[in-house]
C-alpha cells in the first residue's frame, strides 16, 4: 500500500496534480456526454421521421 | 474536396470514420495517461508537479489549433456559403473553449506552485483568456440573431478578426517579459524538452486531437440531422 500512498501524494504536489487531470475528467466527459446524448436523440427522431415519411 | 463535403457524401464517409477515430482515441488517451502519471520521470527542478504538462501543453495546443481550424472554416463559409462549413466552424467552439478552460486552469494549479502565484496578468496568460471570451462571444454571436444564417455570417466574421489573438499568444513569451516559460517544443532548432518527457506529450497531444476530431464529427453529423429533422417536418406540414 505504500507504493499507492507513494504514487497518490505526488511528491506533495497531490493537491495540485491530481485536480487538473480531475478537470481534464470532467471539462471532456462533459463535452463527450453532451455530444453522445444529442446525437442520439436527434438520430432517434430522424430515423422516426423517416419511417413516418415512408 | 467540396464533393466530400456535400452533406449527404459527408454523412456517408464521417459514418464510416467514426469508429476507428473514437477507437484511436481510446487507445491514444489511455496510453498517454499511462505514460503520463507511470512512465515520464519527475522533473529535476519541478519534482511531479511537472505531470500537469500532460493536461497544460496538450490542452494548449488544442485550444489554439481549434481556433484555427474554426477561422478557416469560417472563411470558407464566408466565401463559398458552404452550408457544411457554417456548421463544421459552429461545432468546434463548444470544443475548443472548453480545452481554453482546461488550459487556463490547469496553468493556473502549476503556477501556484512552480511560481506561487495563481495567475499573472502577463502576455501569455492574458493572451489565452482572451481566446476563451473569443469562443464564448463567438458562441453567444451566432445565437443572438433570429435569423440563423445572419448569426452564422456575423460569428465567421468576428472569427476572423480574432485569428490576430493566435500569433500574439505563440509569440507573446517572446515578445514581453513573463513568467511562462518560452517554447520549447515547436521552436527553430528543434525542441529542448528531455526525449522521456516529449513522447509522453507527443502520445497525449495525439490523444486530444483524436479526441476533438471524434466529437467534432459526431457534432457536425448532429447539427446536420437536426437540419434534414427540420426539413422533413417543413414538408409534412405543408
Amino acid at each position: 500500500m505504500e507504493v499507492v500512498d507513494q504514487f497518490l501524494a505526488m511528491g506533495g504536489y497531490a493537491r495540485f496534480v491530481w485536480p487538473a487531470y480531475a478537470v481534464a475528467v470532467i471539462v471532456m466527459g462533459g463535452l463527450l456526454i453532451e455530444t453522445i446524448v444529442t446525437y442520439r436523440k436527434r438520430r432517434r427522431a430522424l430515423d422516426a421521421a423517416e419511417k413516418l415519411r415512408r | 474536396m467540396f464533393r466530400l463535403a456535400n452533406p449527404n457524401r459527408f454523412m456517408q464517409w464521417s459514418g464510416k470514420l467514426l469508429p476507428w477515430c473514437a477507437i484511436a482515441t481510446a487507445i491514444f488517451l489511455g496510453l498517454g495517461l499511462w505514460l503520463a502519471l507511470f512512465v515520464a520521470p519527475p522533473d529535476y527542478q519541478q519534482g511531479e508537479s511537472v505531470r500537469i504538462m500532460y493536461v497544460h501543453v496538450p490542452s494548449a495546443y488544442m485550444a489554439t489549433t481549434v481556433y484555427a481550424i474554426m477561422a478557416v472554416a469560417s472563411a470558407v463559409a464566408l466565401i463559398w456559403r458552404h452550408p457544411v462549413a457554417d456548421i463544421a466552424a459552429r461545432e468546434a467552439a463548444p470544443l475548443g473553449a472548453g480545452f481554453t478552460l482546461l488550459c487556463l486552469v490547469s496553468g493556473s494549479l502549476w503556477g501556484k506552485p512552480m511560481w506561487g502565484t495563481w495567475w499573472v496578468w502577463d502576455a501569455r496568460l492574458t493572451s489565452v483568456l482572451v481566446l476563451f471570451f473569443l469562443y464564448l462571444g463567438y458562441i453567444a454571436l451566432i445565437n443572438a440573431f433570429d435569423e440563423p444564417t445572419r448569426g452564422a455570417r456575423a460569428g465567421a466574421i468576428l472569427a476572423l478578426v480574432g485569428v490576430v489573438n493566435l500569433p500574439i499568444i505563440k509569440f507573446s513569451v517572446d515578445w514581453w517579459n513573463t513568467l511562462h516559460q518560452p517554447a520549447s517544443i515547436f521552436r527553430l532548432g528543434g525542441p529542448t524538452i528531455a526525449a522521456s518527457m516529449l513522447w509522453p506529450l507527443a502520445v497525449m497531444a495525439l490523444g486530444f486531437t483524436l479526441f476533438f476530431v471524434t466529437l467534432w464529427l459526431m457534432r457536425i453529423r448532429s447539427a446536420l440531422m437536426a437540419a434534414k429533422l427540420r426539413a422533413l417536418r417543413l414538408q409534412q406540414a405543408v
